[in-house]
């Protein structure tokens, strides 16, 4: 199969949408050519589509994001960038009080299809304003659903998948992985929301990941399995809605969960996580549930402190060695 | 056919109707809300219904309109129904929004309401979003968003001027100034009499209108509306208006001198009475034939009370639908 970028994967999810629905659209701050966004993701595409339906904004992520919901109200499927997820502070309004709850405070009459598409994570010494991950403040706010995608071929699937849909997606990238490579097929295709992907099977411990963490939490099982522990990695894919039978099959199985999460350790995904085991398969754990988090503190710039911060598949490994 | 102004006489009466169902719809949600019968916050428009009312006038149903907290008057006045409105209020099953709305986020899709809003100031946003939608389609709408004086203070509405400005939205931004943002008098929160004069760093046209003459406001709105549809939007428009009661119904006002409500209240401010004098005096409606409309307007309103009271109450678990197109998740 031919291999891509996760980058060019976006890009042709994009492409594709917008030549086959003409209410796609896309707005975000330097998105048009010949800058071609700040991770490049949207190169060709104003070229292609035009500057009226790839909209280059201001400085203004109040005003984008406000936009890209009232356009969505009014009929069409906008896809806003927000540059960095640590950006979403400046218009948290229109995505949490507005996108979030607008059907819901119409009764259900006024849909706001919009995805904003963003990239989290820390790997490349950003600091604190521009590697936070944010996920679970998004999970949080029932009326959005909340998308990470791991893999070129998943990144691809679910962004056609997130342009399809009816409600207001955050639609979470990471910056490292712009440049991971993998197989994408030339034709067609969409991801559904809701379904993990078992990465690797295994039967003494499952381990749960997303975005970056879905791949890291891959190279510990890998090293788990020198070591006779044989792990099952589980790539959640969309945090909202959450797949939870895959969740249970599995740990019905190994009996064992371990939960790596980018984001501070504190009142993340993995505590979510960790509190539906014990409310819903309490019963079939042989060891506590583990967390393996950031630190609770802001990233640091300093290479050696970020490093020491953030999860990586060394650490996942220990924890989990830890579990047994 | 009689006109004023080069308003003819059915428009003219039509106007007349929006004013007197907006005054009597608060008038009475007022009186429904002290008596305990209607939960939530109330914010009343009464004392703007001219403001209101000339600018969603020069509208066709096919704009769009983004109102704010204090939105009855421009919902009223874009032809939504009075009874499921009322019922919402009543938080009823028949309410326009399945009591999820109240009388702070109602919206009515039908009518290319888009919505009043509880957050001052975003509304500007998802206006100009609107307009950016009409200009991608290439269609001739326009988007209408009010807001307040208290609002232009947010950096919503200077974001939203400034992409508005840049890229010829047909997005006109219209402000009611009534003087106070909440308890907060205007000659405290801004630098400049007019909220217009903050147009100019915009390079926006800005113009200012009697908020309190609907005929004014109305000319001035049909203008803006005839520019934004040939692409020469936005336009800010300003109207200089009053509401009578304190920010939201509760509160007493203390902030406001008593002089000041009895002149913005008085014969010669009052936005109706106003209208009526001058419809007389210029012999386009007799007096008995104005008072017949009011009568008319009336019973319509009972009728909502009527109907919102009667409407069955929603089940509890309503409470769940419309998270998602899906339900819940």
């Amino acid at each position: 199969m031919r291999v891509i970028t996760y980058r060019e994967a976006i890009n042709e999810a994009l492409a594709e949408e917008m030549r086959r629905d003409p209410k796609v659209f896309l707005i975000g701050e330097d998105i048009a050519d010949d800058f071609g966004g700040s991770f490049n993701v949207t190169k060709g595409l104003s070229t292609e589509f035009g500057c009226n339906r790839v909209r280059n904004t201001p400085i203004s992520e109040a005003g984008l994001a406000g936009a890209a919901v009232g356009a969505a109200m009014a009929g069409m499927r906008p896809v806003a960038e927000i540059m960095y997820i640590d950006f979403s502070a400046c218009c948290f309004d229109a995505i949490v009080n507005q996108a979030a709850k607008i059907r819901y405070m119409s009764g259900g009459q006024v849909e706001v299809p919009v995805v904003f598409r963003t990239q989290q994570g820390a790997g490349r010494s950003s600091a604190a304003q521009h590697a936070q991950s944010w996920e679970a403040i998004f999970a949080h706010i029932p009326g959005l659903k909340v998308v990470m995608p791991a893999t070129p071929y998943d990144v691809k699937g679910l962004l056609k998948t997130a342009i399809r849909d009816q409600d207001p997606i955050m639609f979470i990238e990471h910056k490292m992985l712009y440049g991971e490579k993998g197989e994408v097929p030339e034709e067609e295709y969409t991801i559904p929301f809701g379904q993990a992907a078992i990465r690797k099977e295994g039967t003494d411990v499952t381990i749960i990941g997303t975005s970056r963490m879905a791949n890291f939490a891959l190279k510990a099982a890998e090293m788990l399995e020198k070591d006779g522990i044989s792990a099952e990695v589980i790539d959640l894919r969309t945090i909202v809605p959450l797949d939870k039978e895959t969740i249970i099959k599995s740990v019905k199985k190994t009996g064992r969960l371990a939960i790596a999460q980018e984001a501070v350790e504190r009142c993340g995904f993995a505590s979510e996580l960790a509190a539906i085991a014990m409310d819903e398969f309490f019963d079939y754990l042989d060891a506590p549930v583990k967390r393996v988090a950031a630190t609770n503190t802001p990233v640091a710039f300093a290479p050696a402190l970020e490093d020491f911060i953030i999860p990586n598949p060394d650490k996942i490994y220990k924890a989990v060695k830890g579990m047994f | 056919m009689k006109s004023f102004k080069g308003v003819p006489k059915g428009i003219l009466k039509d106007l007349y109707i929006k004013m007197e169902k907006i005054r009597q719809f608060e008038l009475r949600s007022v009186d429904l809300y002290q008596s305990g019968e209607l939960p939530g916050f109330l914010h009343s428009c009464l004392g703007q219904e001219a403001a209101a009312t000339g600018v969603v006038s020069a509208l066709t149903d096919a704009d769009y309109i983004v109102t704010t907290h204090r939105g009855h008057g421009h919902v009223i006045a874009k032809g939504t129904d009075l009874n499921n409105m009322m019922a919402e209020l009543y938080a009823k099953e028949d309410g326009s929004c399945r009591g999820k709305s109240g009388s702070m986020h109602i919206m009515d899709r039908s009518k290319n309401i888009l919505g009043a809003n509880g957050i001052v100031g975003q509304g500007t946003t998802l206006g100009m979003g609107a307009g950016l939608a009409i200009q991608i389609r290439g269609t001739e709408e326009v988007s209408v968003c009010f807001f307040g004086d208290g609002a232009q203070n947010e950096g919503f509405f200077h974001e939203s001027m400034n992409m508005a400005s840049i890229w010829n939205l047909p997005v006109i931004f219209a402000c009611e100034n009534n003087m106070y943002a909440e308890s907060t008098c205007q000659s405290y929160h801004m630098k400049p009499n007019d909220v217009a004069d903050r147009a100019k760093g915009y390079g926006v046209e800005a113009i200012i209108a009697d908020g309190n003459d609907v005929i004014d406001v109305y000319l001035k709105a049909q203008e803006a509306v005839k520019k934004c549809r040939k692409g020469e939007g936005p336009i800010l428009i300003e109207s200089k208006t009053y509401r009578w009661l304190g920010h939201y119904v509760g509160d007493p006002g203390i902030y406001r001198p008593d002089e000041e409500v009895e002149f913005w209240k008085s014969d010669e401010k009052e936005p109706i009475n106003r209208f009526r004098k001058t419809m007389i005096k210029n012999e386009i409606f007799s007096e008995a034939e104005l008072d017949e409309m009011r009568v008319e307007v009336g019973k319509l309103v009972e009728a909502s009370v009527e109907f919102g009271r009667n409407s069955k109450s929603l089940p509890p678990e309503s409470a769940l639908e419309d998270v998602y197109k899906e339900g819940i998740l």
